[in-house]
């Protein structure tokens, strides 16, 4: 008897992520979701410049390649072209949360019927480890090398808590992918966030807590226990909107 | 013949677009070209067709990416600061071949600039506009039907060549009313097999991309592309020339430069002064042969321009500098005159120097 498998909706080839990195861990799970749901033939995707910018590749869905932050716009676009299609993006701290905030935000405030899986890391990895909208106070990155000073660069942007104020947004959870229970987790609220929208009820977007242990210069464990010690404490895990269970209560 | 009615040039480009079964616009305000988005917000609904208002010139050129992607007839309007920041995604459109429309309602620039009409947004349409090498194909309209008639093609164009195509008019244009037919052909449909429908578990998965990390890769990407420009240059470039056959001094204008200048090449005859006017439509492809024929027997061009002087140079591309091309133009949102072009014929038919 199969337990376990790679799910179908992900293609039979080798991702490009460093060891360590959780990407394979969140591509497994929305893949999972999208499987679990019985929604691969109708499921567009939308790739992200950054670490996942060829997550294109790695998705056995229709995929789009966006600009730098315009992915929720592109997004857009598929949906209105045809409401009977799933539609999700991919993106990581500097594509949702810098460059393409303002697309981030009135997508959410449209309640735009997509999904948003948003991977939080703290650091622009592909360009090599810069300081990301995310990156904590005092990390230090090739762009903040003696640490985040929020007297020169402000402080680490809550996305979850800040969208969470609008009237919009339909579901705005935060998980991490750091321990067997976390993933689980994580999963649920994935496959919550594509449930929703085939229910449709709007924008829903999970921030998953990730890791990067070659830009963060740590061991892939030390990586998994920095997000506990460091990143957790910032960033609280939950549900920060769920409004149609709020409506039931 | 077919019903006209009185229209503003916007609302014809937007009726116009409905009729070439665009259902999806995108935009974000901006004068003078506010008409399209007030005429889209008040039909599309009503037909089933989404209006929607970005939050940026640049999310809605990613809403258009996205309809495009999903193979679907799309359109976006704006002028020119706000076409500027559709560049990217212009570029990013050409990048992944997809097919839009897009209108810019020229005004005076740089900067800020003005509101007033302008064609100073020449060169960035002409030369692709954004980053990389790509080209759309250009569309000059030079009266309200022609707002019109040239949408119809411009969709047309970018599903048969996978480009995006642009209206390019002015502010003159856009607000000026005049009687149009609307009496459009039914449209062909283009199959579009790369369109992401969904895969329906029954063929693999398309991918709407500009990524070529391979510089092999890319490279052919942008042969190929061109390569398909070379067709485009070859079956689309349109001209209208008038009363050019004996002409020795020769008007070259497009939009409502083409107007004023029609209007001084008719008083310079009545003056026995052999003028005539050579009226790009496609501004890219830009009608080459008809500029290289006309220098084999006019002596001198003159190119009227609402800019500091940008098509000059596509002329005397086209005639290979064989024959002296002088300027009229004006700027910031002003329009040259009838008086200011026939001045110039007439000088010109002196001998004086250009």
């Amino acid at each position: 008897m199969i337990v376990a498998s790679k799910p179908k909706s992900l293609l039979n080839v080798p991702l490009h992520y460093c060891p360590g990195c959780t990407h394979g861990i969140i591509h497994r799970l929305v893949a999972q979701a999208i499987d679990d749901l019985g929604i691969e033939g109708i499921t567009i995707g939308v790739a992200p410049v950054g670490c996942a910018v060829l997550a294109y590749n790695y998705f056995a869905v229709d995929m789009a390649e966006a600009a730098h932050g315009r992915a929720p716009a592109v997004a857009t676009g598929i949906k209105r072209a045809d409401p009977s299609k799933v539609v999700f993006t991919y993106q990581g701290d500097g594509d949702l949360a810098s460059i393409g905030m303002a697309e981030t935000v009135h997508a959410a405030a449209r309640n735009e019927n997509i999904t948003v899986i948003f991977v939080n890391n703290a650091i622009y990895g592909m360009t090599g480890g810069q300081m990301a909208p995310t990156s904590l106070i005092g990390q230090v990155t090739q762009t903040s090398p003696y640490g985040r000073d929020p007297k020169l660069c402000g402080y680490p942007v809550k996305v979850c808590e800040m969208l969470s104020e609008l009237e919009g947004p339909e579901y705005l959870a935060r998980v991490a992918v750091n321990s067997v229970r976390n993933v689980r987790e994580a999963g649920k609220a994935i496959r919550k966030a594509f449930q929703n929208q085939i229910d449709g009820k709007g924008f829903s977007m999970v921030e998953v807590l990730s890791s990067c242990p070659t830009n963060w210069g740590m061991t892939p464990q030390a990586a998994l226990k920095w997000i506990d010690d460091k990143m957790i404490p910032y960033y609280p895990l939950g549900v920060y909107k769920d409004r149609s269970a709020e409506e039931a209560r | 013949m077919s019903e006209k009615v009185l229209m503003k040039g916007n609302e014809a480009i937007a009726e116009a677009a409905i009729m070439a079964g665009c259902r999806h616009y995108f935009g974000y305000p901006i004068t003078p070209q506010t008409e399209i988005a007030a005429y889209m917000a008040k039909r599309m609904p009503k037909i089933g067709g989404v209006f929607l208002q970005a939050e940026s010139e640049i999310a809605a050129i990613n809403m258009v990416y996205g309809v495009s992607a999903a193979g679907k007839r799309v359109m976006t309007s704006s002028s020119s600061p706000g076409i500027s920041l559709k560049g990217e995604g212009i570029s990013y459109l050409s990048g992944s071949d997809l097919p839009a429309l897009v209108v810019n309602v020229q005004r005076g620039g740089p900067g800020l600039g003005g509101i007033q009409p302008s064609q100073s947004d020449y060169f960035q349409s002409t030369r692709g506009g954004g980053h990389g090498d790509y080209h759309m194909i250009v569309l000059a309209p030079s009266s309200v039907q022609e707002m019109a008639s040239l949408t119809v093609k411009a969709f047309d164009l970018a599903d048969k060549y996978r480009m995006v195509s642009m209206i390019l008019a002015d502010g003159t244009i856009g607000q000026m009313m005049e009687p149009v037919s609307l009496d459009i052909p039914p449209q062909k449909v283009y199959e579009k097999s790369w369109a992401l429908t969904g895969t329906g578990c029954k063929r693999p998965h398309n991918v709407a991309n500009s990524l070529y990390l391979k510089p092999e890769e890319l490279e052919k990407t942008n042969f190929d592309r061109y390569a398909k420009y070379e067709e485009v240059k070859k079956n689309e470039c349109l001209a209208e020339t008038y009363l050019t056959d004996d002409a020795e001094i020769c008007v070259v204008a497009f939009g409502i430069a083409a107007r004023v200048s029609r209007n001084a090449v008719n008083q310079a005859r009545a003056m026995g002064i052999k003028a005539g006017l050579i009226r790009p439509i496609t501004l890219w492809p830009f009608p080459e042969k008809v500029l290289s024929d006309a220098a084999d027997h006019i002596k001198s061009f003159i190119s009227v321009e609402l800019s500091m002087g940008q098509m000059i140079e596509d002329i005397e591309l086209s005639t290979r500098c064989r024959r002296p091309v002088s300027l009229v133009n004006r700027a910031g949102g002003m329009i040259p005159t009838p008086a200011q072009v026939l001045e110039r014929i007439v000088n010109q038919s002196k001998g004086g120097a250009i």
